[in-house]
């Protein structure tokens, strides 16, 4: 390769930089960068590495905590657990990848996540996943949707990580920039964690697992562009995934670490080699050497530049002490797996790359990964409150009261956004591993930690429509519903990862979504007391029709000690249906609306944290003290739809569906009372003689609780009586007809 | 009693088996690595499920090369010596001669994990013991590759000799195309040797072992086979 190459416009525009960007460059080297070191740069400098957008405004989450071992910062956050153990988790997007080839893209989105997970000394426990497609029957979607779904199972199943929730949501900005983010949770023994940082001046640097192809080379940069026809071409920047590989690299990496051989490590994500040297040597305030010459390549003729930029999967780097290479070499043979010595520690804080002896790049570490450094190039943007925003709320005298709620009711349970999910989530392995105690569709999965009086329950939530309609209360309210969902088994919400999806951060108009959809989720995961444990962003998302819905994604994990939880849907007949929370009159930016009325308007619903706090720790002292038998929050659909969830979702968990008996006098529209998405609200059942035992509870926690109906029999009969109206309406219809609608509303186009 | 479970590269239900054995039934449990040859001291060895070597090939394939293999077929013409194939570990069986027949793709063409049911169509072997002729037992499945095939010939053999263990039907033992989740032959989804020491199945019973998880029935598996090995 010639490195003499003049550095051109051209070139620096290909690479993605900006002028002031290559400005800096030329004050870091005091000279002109060569073709490796520009491409070190670009790659480091993209977003998706650099958080130059979005680091000013992270720091307004919370991130502290008693809980928290590992904030921000690492291959994936950590919590404390028991005594000894602690949990890692962390959640990442694989948008572009997936929309540009979705069976790879979502196979290398899960094997990326999964090792941030293992990089920690954790053994990964559970994948959860947030989709988001255009309509189920779009053309796009078929070409996605199907192929993504069947991506995360190649991939979760092969590695034989149980895939245990998620959530899959449509809606027409989605349709040609898809949303693929996965969550991975991992458990560790405290001791046993490990960092991805250099140490030890003269350690080796050890290169792991698959051989560097030239597949995915700029994949960083691809990801901090927008999604053109021109780039849908890039096809070389998507990476291909060997679970196997994976798999062998998991187990040899944690026997590695059993046995005490790692100093740091870091796996080759985003950037590759490029990014795990040196983030990994900016942490130890170190550099690195890299003698590309030893990097095991899976193609003849590949340069360094190639090498650095590749973003070949399954590959890991790692620091060990001197002298233990040989004990390295031979766990990792019993695995079929090599290990190289590329490079080692050294003292001066370079990455210095080195090829034929000869060196190719010799940069300062700190600009290219310390966003406090002088010459990095953090950017000062500012947000401009959207246009759109000035007239975005609904007049309701224009939004007819529905004659027949019952035709509603139907028409909403088989809307992709409500209608059943399982053809996409039993295509996953979510029950190896024998922890999974409750499977797929209910509020939350729960996990149980064999050995420990533990369980751990989990979700993932967010709302594109409600944060574009109004950004920081779609930002509250991700982090509200994602807590809600976890108190709804019994747990305890303790932390979350987020992935924020955006469009494009250079429009101050997506800027300032995503500043108030932050603001939002922090001040809810402050009240809420779940900081936050690092996370991803994703932008540049937009399709040909502009940029999606802004949508932020929240991975929530809490605890119940003991063995005490529940589930979503009725599991007795003869028990009391129960309502906490009140419901308010509000329509905007329901699914009702959508899917009714045709329309996308707000107000978003208000939210009230510290209310939604106590109804939380409401249903969390329900579950403790044994008298609450299932509970299920109210969202998508409103109380008419929760309640029908809640009669026939039992089947799929292996119990028989039982119907309700409801009847409710109503102060305000029939259709806000039924299909408005009022926050803070859940439905719980208790037997008739906890009654009174949960009364006090509600009480105790100043939550309004209200007798709503009983369970029993094969139908879902409501009957609202709207007095000021002098009007009365009902449903009255067989739970069997509804779970059919259900069923089919999105599970026959998977 | 000691019982063995066989880790290959890939292997994934090896912990699970390991854990309803030890854990749970309080089984004398080792893992035995794929290149160990040296097997005669377990009584039942159990090959888990999971993606050995990637099913790279076709499932099972490459494992039926392993070492262990090797033993394996001596150690499966010993008295008193029982192996359980689940899942990948069936394939693996088929693979390596041990059982007839071959894993065809689901006819959904999909990965399918959920519960289904099986009907105990032979109670009497090592394996089922526990059971009645017709009990239903609720176990899942989590396969790509479970649609068994066989030729004709194989079928009215595996028939005729009572072979045929357990077979997809609905919870109250009916068997017809309804229950058939990925296009099984005849609806197998266990067969066994002439011999009766050799179970495939494509159901997980190291899954249903506790309330929490959903069903206890694939005890009755383990329990079976156990109290036949303390028995004999």
């Amino acid at each position: 390769m010639d490195y003499n190459v003049k550095i051109t416009d051209e070139i620096i525009k290909e690479h993605n930089l900006k002028k002031d960007e290559y400005e800096l460059i030329l004050k870091i080297l005091n000279r002109p960068p060569t073709i490796v070191e520009l491409g070190i740069f670009s790659a480091m400098w993209s977003e998706h590495c650099s958080y130059k957008h979005s680091k000013p405004i992270l720091k307004k989450l919370p991130t502290k905590g008693k809980s928290i071992l590992q904030g921000p910062g690492e291959n994936a956050g950590i919590i404390h657990a028991t005594k000894n153990l602690a949990i890692a988790f962390k959640i990442e997007s694989h948008n572009h990848p997936s929309a540009v080839e979705p069976f790879q893209g979502a196979a290398t989105g899960v094997g990326g996540i999964l090792r941030d997970v293992f990089t920690m000394g954790a053994r990964p426990i559970a994948i959860l996943d947030s989709l988001r497609f255009g309509k189920p029957e779009a053309k796009n979607t078929q070409r996605l949707m199907p192929s993504v779904v069947k991506g995360i199972a190649f991939y979760g199943n092969c590695v034989g990580i149980p895939t245990v929730g998620g959530e899959t949501i449509f809606e027409d900005c989605y349709e040609t920039n898809c949303l693929v983010n996965v969550m991975t949770i991992g458990i560790v023994e405290k001791k046993k964690i490990r960092k991805g940082i250099a140490k030890g001046i003269g350690n080796p640097v050890i290169y792991i697992g698959a051989a560097t192809g030239r597949d995915g080379i700029h994949g960083a940069s691809f990801a901090s562009a927008e999604l053109t026809e021109e780039n849908q071409e890039r096809r070389s920047s998507v990476q291909v995934a060997d679970p196997f590989m994976e798999k062998l690299l998991l187990e040899a990496t944690l026997e590695l670490n059993d046995k005490g051989l790692i100093v740091g490590i870091q796996d080759m994500g985003a950037a590759g080699l490029t990014s795990s040297s040196v983030e990994m040597a900016n942490r130890g305030k170190v550099g690195i050497e890299l003698n590309i010459d030893k990097v095991p390549k899976r193609e003849t003729g590949m340069n360094a530049y190639e090498v650095m930029l590749s973003e070949s999967q399954e590959r890991m780097l790692m620091i060990t002490e001197k002298g233990k290479e040989k004990k390295i070499e031979k766990i990792l043979k019993k695995w079929g797996l090599h290990a190289v010595t590329i490079g080692r520690v050294i003292k001066k804080p370079y990455i210095i790359v080195k090829e034929n002896g000869k060196i190719v790049a010799e940069i300062p570490v700190s600009p290219l990964a310390d966003s406090n450094h002088k010459y990095f190039p953090l950017k000062k943007q500012k947000g401009i409150k959207p246009k759109y925003l000035e007239n975005i709320n609904i007049n309701y005298d224009l939004v007819p009261v529905p004659k027949n709620i019952e035709d509603v009711l139907i028409r909403l349970i088989g809307s992709p956004n409500i209608a059943c999910k399982s053809a996409i989530w039993q295509q996953y392995d979510h029950m190896v591993r024998t922890n999974t105690w409750t499977l797929p569709g209910s509020d939350s999965a729960v996990i149980k930690i064999k050995g420990e009086n533990l369980l751990i329950a989990t979700s993932v939530d967010g709302n594109g429509r409600y944060t574009y309609l109004d950004p920081y209360r779609g930002g509250a309210i991700a982090v509200a519903e994602a807590a809600r969902n976890v108190s709804m088994s019994g747990a305890t919400p303790v932390a979350l990862t987020n992935c924020l999806n955006f469009g494009n951060p250079e429009d101050p108009e997506i800027f300032y979504q995503f500043e108030k959809a932050t603001e939002g989720m922090a001040d809810a995961a402050k009240i809420l007391k779940t900081p936050v444990t690092g996370g991803n962003v994703s932008f540049y998302n937009e399709g040909k029709d502009g940029a999606i819905y802004p949508t932020p994604i929240v991975g929530m994990v809490g605890f119940i000690k003991g063995t005490r939880y529940v589930k979503q849907y009725f599991k007795d007949p003869e028990d009391i249906i129960l309502l906490l929370g009140q419901t308010k009159d509000e329509l905007g930016a329901s699914e009702y609306l959508k899917e009714i009325h045709g329309l996308i308007k707000g107000p978003v619903p208000e939210i009230d944290l510290k209310l939604e706090s106590q109804i939380q720790k409401t249903v969390r002292n329900g579950i403790k003290a044994g008298i609450i038998k299932s509970a299920h929050d109210i969202s998508k659909g409103g109380l008419a739809i929760a309640l029908a969830e809640c009669c026939i979702s039992a089947k799929l968990h292996g119990e028989r569906n039982i119907g309700a008996f409801v009847e409710i006098q109503s102060d305000i529209r029939i259709d806000s009372l039924l299909f408005g998405e009022t926050q803070s609200r859940v439905i719980i059942t208790t037997s008739k003689k906890d009654l009174n035992a949960m009364k006090k509870i509600a009480a105790e926690n100043k939550v309004v609780l209200t007798e709503i109906g009983k369970t029993g029999g094969d139908r879902l009969i409501i009957n609202i009586d709207w007095a000021a109206k002098k009007c009365s309406q009902k449903i009255n219809i067989k739970i069997s007809d509804l779970e059919n609608i259900w069923m089919n509303g999105v599970n026959k186009y998977v | 009693m000691k019982a063995g479970v066989i880790v290959f590269p890939g292997s994934n239900r090896d912990a699970d088996c390991m854990w309803a054995l030890q854990d749970i039934l309080g089984v004398n449990t080792e893992y035995i690595w794929h290149e160990n040859k040296n097997i005669k001291k377990y009584d039942l060895i159990v090959i888990p499920g999971g993606f050995s070597y990637g099913d790279y090939l076709r499932c099972g394939a490459i494992a039926r090369f392993a070492k262990v293999m090797e033993s394996i077929q001596e150690f499966s013409s010993k008295k008193n010596k029982f192996i359980l194939g689940i899942c990948n570990g069936f394939q693996i069986l088929l693979e390596a001669g041990l059982l007839p027949g071959a894993m065809l793709m689901n006819k959904t063409l999909k990965f399918i994990c959920r519960y289904v049911n099986i009907v105990t169509e032979n109670n009497n072997t090592p394996f089922t013991g526990k059971m009645k002729k017709g009990q239903v037992l609720r176990i899942p499945i989590a396969h790509n590759e479970g649609n068994y095939y066989c030729d004709e010939t194989i079928l009215n053999n595996l028939i005729k000799n009572d072979c045929v263990v357990f077979r997809y039907s609905d919870e109250n033992g009916n068997v017809n195309d309804n229950t058939n989740p990925n296009g099984a032959l005849y609806n197998i989804a266990g067969i066994i040797n002439k011999d009766g020491n050799i179970l495939g199945m494509m159901p997980h019973p190291e899954r249903a072992m506790i309330k929490e998880l959903g069903s206890t029935d694939g005890r009755l598996i383990f329990e079976s086979v156990i109290k036949y090995i303390k028995n004999n």
